[in-house]
């Protein structure tokens, strides 16, 4: 294992933290705290957390509306991130966009977009900005299965495998674009093969082994900065519904109850144990450190102010 | 004072900016070597070079993504739509992205993106090379709409787009590409906002935009043998628009007729009836007020059905004859 424990932890406690900070999130759903809706990555935690935490503060990424794994991997605050959630003023974008549409500048987030495949083009054009001012970063960008499937993607593709941007495309194929499976959204079932019609390099793993997602980040991280895009798929599982109206009629509960066996974080934790690299006390402790963390985030959050009506109109303009 | 092309105007606020500011850069499809479909660009690619004049793929959703990425980065992008139809083509960067990125991450983000887009009707290129499309983007908050009728506003206003930090559309008037006019040796700008009386008149109002107000000032000639002292008012501006410059010259005139190109229906003259109605203006009328528009039609091929489905210089004079009826 070439990777250093205190990166082995931080894998491991930003897994934990986003599997709490989203079971808070739903909890706080039902309690009818929440006006608005939200996109949960419960299943898909070693994706964006494997790949950001692989990335220095200067990258940048792109976000998908399913990518709180992908905020809190890139550094963004839990306090922050709650208080968006419930729509507060001290929220990341101060209420106005909630967690489809969450940002951090500071973190290097361009944001989370509401438009499948939407952020792509955006990615791709930070990609651009950052080659022409001579920056040494990369930009990530995430997108889900269905986001393959549109124009955008394969405009974006294109265009930064032509100019050889440094660019990492990040696809978190988690088998439904909504309530449709894979089969029924392509013909083919490798989605890294179509990095072939780009001319650039697709790579599909399994998106659950978060030491291997992380190790090939760092490998793709050089080679784009080399050689231009690359297309990484992640193939993953998704437990919880679409959003929270999903009535998930369109799979079986077999088919989730066998996805769990595989789930990214016993995964991860079952190997720290085996090779002796954490006691379980020490893993116990970062589980207690991450609920308290969202512990913290809920009362921050609960306890900030509303935003002000007489500032709707802020903000959608420079002055 | 000289005179230059509105098509030179453009060149000459892009290149100046360009000289003046490395984080400019120019993107779009075939604007490089080949100096872009209506020739804005010619010869700039020579002296600015390939990295800061980028010649894209035909993807016209990456190309305005992309300037808005590069935007929200640190850049100052410039992006060509080759014909303003194809922003279809982009409906979702200009509509849910650039329009929205300030906004909705909490102003976090500067969008300094211009994107340049030819516009309207009168070369025979038919339906999908010929809309005026500025309503649908004057009815999304969050970019800016501009549409220059004369070669000076035409430099002074992308200047102002060119410096600001929101993104802009900015349609050129593919008719006036030719056309002369007295531009400034000079550094100026005109801030975005401010409507300019082409024409002083006290009878008739003429409100109009873009390719128009020339044709306006033809049927203020035209009336003017009647009695008619007609005004136009060249907006420049359609988001933000010129309210107080609307209302006050429909005060003075106390008779309003809207000229535009676009299709009537939906269109930007309906927004300046209702401001003209709901403001102290409407107790100066003596006339209801009129529109005189595009027909709500695509545009045909045959130059004369061509022609007669947007307002001529005829057809507004007779317009401006029947507020008097």
């Amino acid at each position: 294992m070439r990777i250093p424990k205190e990166k082995l932890a931080e894998l491991y406690l930003k897994m934990v933290q986003t599997r709490r900070f989203e079971e808070t999130a739903a909890r706080l759903f039902t309690e009818g705290k929440v006006h608005g809706t939200a996109h949960f990555c419960i299943g898909e935690e070693a994706t964006g957390v494997g790949v950001c935490c692989a990335l220095a503060k200067e990258d940048l990424i792109g976000q998908t509306h399913r990518g709180h794994n992908q905020a809190i991997g890139k550094g963004m605050s839990l306090d922050r991130m709650m208080a968006e959630f419930l729509g507060k003023e001290s929220g990341y974008c101060h209420g106005r966009g909630g967690c489809m549409h969450i940002a951090d500048s500071g973190s290097g987030s361009l944001g989370a977009n509401g438009i499948v495949a939407g952020g792509i083009p955006i990615a791709v054009g930070a990609a651009f900005s950052q080659k022409y001012r001579g920056v040494d970063a990369i930009t990530v960008s995430f997108f889900g299965d269905g986001a393959t499937n549109e124009g955008a993607f394969h405009e974006a593709l294109n265009l930064a495998a032509v100019w050889k941007l440094p660019i990492l495309f990040v696809c978190t194929n988690n088998q439904y674009a909504m309530s449709t499976p894979l089969k029924a959204q392509t013909a083919i079932t490798d989605l890294s093969q179509r990095a072939i019609s780009y001319g650039i390099r697709g790579l599909a793993m399994d998106g659950n082994d978060i030491v291997a997602i992380y190790e090939t980040t760092l490998e793709a991280k050089e080679y784009v900065k080399r050689q231009g895009p690359m297309l990484l798929v992640l193939n993953t599982y998704r437990y919880m519904g679409h959003s929270k109206s999903d009535p998930q009629n369109y799979r079986t509960k077999e088919e989730v109850e066998a996805w769990k066996q595989r789930d990214p974080i016993h995964l991860f934790r079952n190997m720290l144990l085996k090779k002796g690299l954490f006691p379980a006390a020490e893993l116990d402790a970062f589980d207690e450190e991450a609920a308290h963390a969202v512990a913290h985030a809920v009362e921050f959050a609960e306890a900030s102010p509303e935003p002000r009506v007489e500032d709707a109109l802020r903000d959608i303009y420079s002055e | 004072m000289r005179e230059i092309t509105y098509a030179e105007a453009i060149r000459e606020a892009l290149s100046e900016e360009m000289r003046k500011n490395d984080s400019v850069v120019f993107l779009g499809e075939d604007i490089g070597v080949y100096g872009g479909a209506f020739g804005v660009s010619k010869g700039m690619f020579a002296e600015f070079g390939p990295e800061r004049i980028r010649d894209t793929p035909m993807s016209e959703g990456a190309i305005v993504g992309c300037g808005l990425g590069a935007a929200m980065t640190g850049l100052r992008p410039v992006v060509e739509i080759m014909f303003s139809d194809f922003v279809t083509v982009a409906m979702d960067q200009i509509v849910n992205q650039a329009a929205k990125a300030r906004y909705q991450y909490g102003g976090q983000f500067k969008v300094p993106l211009v994107i340049r887009a030819p516009s309207g009707s009168g070369t025979g290129a038919a339906e999908q090379h010929s809309q005026s499309l500025e309503a649908w983007f004057v009815h999304t908050p969050g970019i800016r709409v501009i549409a220059p009728s004369t070669p000076r506003d035409a430099k002074g206003l992308l200047k102002t787009a060119m410096r600001g930090d929101d993104p802009v559309l900015f349609l050129e008037q593919k008719l006036l590409y030719r056309m002369k006019g007295e531009v400034p040796e000079g550094e100026y700008t005109i801030p975005f906002g401010r409507a300019e009386i082409r024409r002083e008149g006290k009878d008739v109002s003429l409100i109009t935009y873009g390719r128009m107000v020339a044709r306006c000032l033809e049927a203020a000639e035209e009336v003017k043998a009647e009695g008619i002292e007609a005004e136009v008012l060249d907006l420049r501006s359609l988001a933000p628009l010129d309210r107080h410059s609307i209302i006050s010259s429909a005060k003075k005139c106390g008779r309003v007729l809207i000229v535009h190109e676009a299709c009537l229906t939906g269109g930007v003259g309906g927004e300046i009836a209702a401001i003209i109605a709901d403001s102290e203006a409407f107790f100066y009328l003596d006339a209801p007020i009129r529109r005189c528009c595009g027909s709500d039609s695509p545009i045909p091929y045959n130059r004369t059905l061509e022609a007669s489905v947007v307002p001529e210089a005829g057809t507004i004079a007779e317009a401006i004859r029947r507020l008097y009826e």
